[in-house]
């Protein structure tokens, strides 16, 4: 799937907090959603590169890529499971 | 009885990693819990824009030892309910203003609240026996299981055969004989089990709280001892920039960096404030409302901390918007004033 193709469910801004807030607000976003949603995080901690792909490992949800516009990062995650 | 499964703290050093590692290998299913407390080294160094020596970022530890460990991970924020342990811990404080024996009950509370919750059925920790003088030695580690109310439902499995059996142990749900009887300050045991599992771990191991800090501590003592009081936004400041307290009481935050800069920027609209006015210099939060002749030595500390040349130096005091010329004060001068763990010279 393109990057561009992705049209997310939900779009949620954590941009000002920093690891592991946006790590946490991912997973309240992804508890509430239903399975095969997707979530666009929006974030300005670099950080997040690397967090959320590694979230996603450990608790089973796909993670669909990411793009970086303005220091802003734009990443797309798709709740494969509910959360243990 | 079905599947075994347990709640685990994990820190993402090598302790916590290597506990959860043990049980996952007698086929216990395992969550991991992460804190996030507010006073956590990676979060503060990210929110200052400040890299690792390789130029990678920080990284959350926890994250990479679960994804490393497959295990699901649970990012539990305690940070509104723990300013008030750090203010005031019933069982006082370590070296620096670490609350550890609080802190630990008030986790395992909380991992016993998910566990529950969620049908988990004992806690496993990365505590080792007497690694940490504080919070490690056997009537702590009782004291804490007790305060929690999970007495004999923490199993910590670098030294259970070091500690009395647990529940989990005596219950047959875990193979107590499979455990470690680590304890003590070394790490090899520890070192060489990770080389044998192939597992990366990230240093400084133990966690990543930054009340164990001493200049933290110094400038948290002081703030005490002159204010009378601290406040949750202290709590935060005292991570950041140089600290300086002038003869009158008003406390000056010098930003160090543009990191700094940046973040103490975002404090403007409730303290008073001076910058460099071409803006090549530092930017420094005026905590209080310094006197008159006062005024000419903030410019002064200012010029110091912005590239140590003459400039304008804008400050706003109250209602009032001031512009000076700040000559650079002399290091000698600023030193008597700086607050700092004068041994550690870390500050």
């Amino acid at each position: 799937m393109k990057l561009e193709d992705i049209k997310p469910d939900v779009a949620h801004d954590v941009t000002g907090t920093f690891c592991p807030v946006p790590v946490a607000e991912t997973a309240k976003q992804i508890k509430e959603m239903k399975i095969g949603q997707i979530l666009e995080l929006i974030a300005d901690d670099p950080g997040v590169v690397e967090d959320i792909p590694a979230w996603c490992r450990s608790t089973g949800q796909e993670f669909l890529g990411m793009y970086e516009e303005d220091g802003e990062y734009h990443l797309f995650v798709r709740k494969v499971r509910e959360l243990k | 009885m079905g599947k075994v499964r347990a709640v685990a703290l994990l820190s993402g050093g090598l302790d916590s990693t290597l506990a959860v590692r043990l049980l996952l290998d007698q086929g216990i299913e395992i969550k991991a819990l992460h804190f996030y407390t507010g006073f956590c080294i990676t979060e503060h160094k990210r929110r200052l824009g400040l890299k690792r020596e390789d130029g990678q970022h920080y990284v959350n530890p926890a994250l990479k030892a679960a994804a490393q460990l497959g295990v699901p991970l649970e990012i539990v924020d305690i940070s509104e309910e723990y300013y008030d342990i750090v203010l005031n811990p019933k069982f006082g404080y370590g070296k620096n203003v670490n609350p550890c024996v609080d802190c630990r009950i008030f986790m395992l509370k909380k991992a016993k609240e998910i566990m529950e919750r969620e049908g988990y059925h004992f806690v496993v920790t990365g505590e080792v026996l007497y690694q940490r003088p504080m919070s490690q030695t056997p009537q702590r580690l009782k004291l804490i299981e007790r305060e929690a109310g999970l007495e004999g439902y923490v199993l910590r499995p670098l030294s259970a055969k070091v500690l009395p059996p647990t529940i989990p142990e005596i219950k047959g749900w875990v193979d107590r004989s499979k455990l470690l009887g680590i304890k003590g300050r070394s790490r090899k045991v520890q070192i060489e089990l990770a080389k044998r599992y192939g597992l990366e771990y990230e240093q400084p191991a133990g966690g990543c709280c930054y009340l164990t800090d001493e200049t933290y501590a110094a400038r948290f003592r002081e703030a005490f001892a002159v204010e009378g009081k601290v406040t949750r936004e202290d709590l935060v400041l005292f991570a950041v920039g140089r600290h300086i307290r002038l003869p009158s009481g008003v406390k000056l935050i010098v930003a160090r960096n543009e990191g700094e800069v940046r973040f103490l920027r975002g404090f403007r609209s409730r303290y008073n404030y001076a910058y460099r006015k071409d803006g090549k210099g530092t930017f420094a939060l005026i905590k209080g409302d310094p006197p008159e002749e006062e005024l000419q030595i903030i410019a002064d500390i200012i010029a110091r901390y912005s590239k140590r040349e003459q400039c304008e130096v804008c400050m706003k005091v109250g209602e009032r918007e001031i512009t000076l010329i700040g000559t650079p004060a002399d290091d000698s001068f600023i030193e008597r004033f700086k607050i700092y763990h004068k041994q550690g010279v870390k500050g």
